[in-house]
């Protein structure tokens, strides 16, 4: 058997997998945990993925479902593997030369993680949000209009308007409309986060990862990103990091709790506030961990 | 004894002091030298130092011809020098992460920055004027684009360095290409460094004589032609400098004075620029 009959039975059971999900099965990872139930449909699948920093294993067999427009929130403390699980999701690992990971994440029935995905594509259809706001060293608009040029060419009447609509859907259009030639380093740190948040929505992805994205903002700036999570999961799948567990359970309809590279337990983000299944979880949650 | 923070105030004291001395020390001999050159050049600069050729001795001239032909060369050199010096330069910050090739390139390049530019000089000698049959403005240009090479090879890869992964990764999640997110994002982000870079390499050929020596020579006539020897402001100076001469030796220094002039000029030129348009992210 060669190269590229292996590749192709590969992907063939992949897809096959992924019908079954579709068709209501559920797959054994998340069959394992409890009633996720009425989650409308999967957007993303992810299964026995393993992550490794070198020699350092980092993920140690995750499997869970991410649900469609849904906002599910990834917690645990530093260093469990809860960043590295989101930045298998778009791949941003790759960057690194010695980070590699093993197993499937699924997004609309293929394994982004195939060698055949191209990892821009992927990246233009799951958008990331970081911690740190990172306007890049250009204008306002251009902020906005970098990542749509890539893929797109649009007149200049209809990237005025996508320009508009993206910053009006991050909720900073009012405070920047009068300063869109101005360069985006020169905003405010919230307000960078928000360009950040109107630049990643403007190429409209389907998924929208944000990685701790309020962890170095005032409160007030952390509201605002709060509520406009809970506005975009109409039109996004949003998966989110935090360290602020009120966060989690404010915004989010799913929560994972991670621990040294294992997802402990995956649940309504009201049972795993209230009443954890496992022990590990409560202890955390009630900041037994420290 | 003495309570800690009378100590302190001591200690500090001290330091300060021997800091300031040791700058008023280093600062000294510039002005000195500056000074020197002031008095000894400025009475020699007029309208025909810039508009008339070298002279022979006992007549009146002046070193237009040394200066347009420096300028070539150094226009040259850099044009030559910087495109390889940036391409290099960015290989070894964006693609050489992790490769075994990029440490040697990194220290091969040191070499290359550290040796002495009379090598360089005679290395050109014996690859191009020897094979040439005769000295040139291009072996001058080329010794001096391997002076530039090293110096913007070095400096554009610890600009682009200075700038944060967060910054590449935030482009890349967009969907961008590599080569999109270093062309459109990094170097925008070190743009200001890089230029710097560029200038400070300007600076350093524009004093250079050794490779000249070897490789453009000289010449008293008016020569704007890259294809023979050329007059250059640094072996001029050193020619007439040398020689018996009283009028030479005034060119020399006026020709002095206006090399270190502009070095100087584009010395601080390039830290305003670093200073004013810091890399903004």
């Amino acid at each position: 058997m060669n190269y590229d009959e292996a590749e192709s039975m590969n992907s063939g059971t992949a897809a096959r997998s992924i019908d079954v999900s579709a068709a209501g099965g559920w797959d054994k990872a998340a069959e394992t945990q409890s009633s996720q139930a009425e989650a409308s449909d999967h957007k993303m699948v992810v299964r026995d993925l393993n992550f490794y920093y070198g020699k350092y294993r980092a993920l140690k067999s995750i499997s869970l479902t991410i649900p469609q427009n849904r906002v599910t929130a990834f917690i645990g403390p530093s260093g469990c593997g809860k960043s590295t699980l989101l930045r298998c999701m778009n791949r941003i690992y790759e960057l690194y030369p010695d980070q590699r990971a093993t197993g499937e994440i699924v997004l609309d029935g293929r394994n982004v993680l195939d060698k055949d995905q191209d990892p821009n594509l992927l990246r233009a259809k799951v958008g990331m949000v970081f911690q740190k706001p990172t306007p890049f060293p250009m204008s306002v608009y251009d902020n906005i209009a970098f990542g749509v040029r890539l893929y797109e060419r649009l007149s200049r009447n209809k990237m005025d308007e996508r320009v508009e609509w993206a910053l009006r859907k991050a909720a900073i259009w009012d405070e920047v409309k009068d300063k869109l030639r101005q360069i985006g380093t020169q905003l405010s740190g919230g307000q960078q986060q928000r360009l950040c948040i109107a630049r990643a929505i403007a190429v409209k992805p389907e998924v929208l990862l944000l990685d701790e994205p309020a962890s170095a903002l005032d409160p007030i700036s952390t509201l605002k990103i709060e509520e406009l999570i809970t506005e975009l999961k109409d039109d996004y799948t949003i998966v989110i990091v935090t360290h602020n567990m009120q966060q989690a359970a404010r915004v989010s309809d799913y929560t994972a709790f991670m621990y040294l590279g294992e997802l402990i337990e995956f649940d309504d983000t009201n049972v795993i506030f209230t009443k954890p299944n496992r022990k590990e979880t409560e202890d955390y949650i009630t900041g037994r961990y420290g | 004894m003495f309570d800690l923070y009378t100590r302190r105030r001591f200690i500090n004291g001290f330091n300060l002091t021997v800091s300031v001395l040791a700058t008023i020390f280093g600062l000294f001999w510039l002005v000195w030298l500056l000074w020197t050159l002031v008095r000894q050049g400025l009475p020699w600069i007029n309208l025909d130092v810039l508009t008339q050729p070298t002279p022979p001795p006992g007549s009146a001239g002046g070193l237009a011809n040394a200066i347009v032909g420096s300028l070539m060369m150094t226009a040259m050199g850099t044009f030559i020098g910087t495109p390889m010096g940036i391409l290099a330069g960015t290989y070894l910050s964006e693609f050489g992460r992790g490769s075994k090739m990029a440490p040697v390139v990194r220290f091969v390049n040191d070499i290359l920055l550290s040796a002495p530019s009379i090598i360089l000089g005679v290395f050109i000698y014996e690859v191009v004027v020897v094979s040439m049959g005769h000295f040139s403005g291009w072996a001058g240009a080329l010794a001096l684009a391997l002076i530039v090479l090293p110096v913007v090879v070095r400096t554009t890869e610890d600009m682009l360095r200075l700038v944060p992964d967060t910054l590449r990764e935030a482009a890349a999640a967009l969907g961008a290409p590599q080569w999109k997110v270093i062309i459109m994002i990094v170097y925008r982000a070190a743009r200001a460094g890089i230029l710097t870079g560029v200038m400070l390499a300007v600076a350093r050929i524009s004093g250079e004589t050794a490779p000249l020596l070897f490789t453009a020579l000289n010449n008293q006539f008016w020569s704007s032609t890259l294809n023979e020897p050329i007059a250059n402001l640094p072996v001029v100076i050193f020619q007439f400098a040398m020689s018996p001469y009283d009028d030479w030796q005034h060119l020399a220094w006026a020709g002095a004075l206006l090399i270190t002039f502009s070095i100087l000029f584009l010395n601080i030129l390039a830290r305003v620029l670093l200073r004013t348009r810091k890399p903004s992210y």
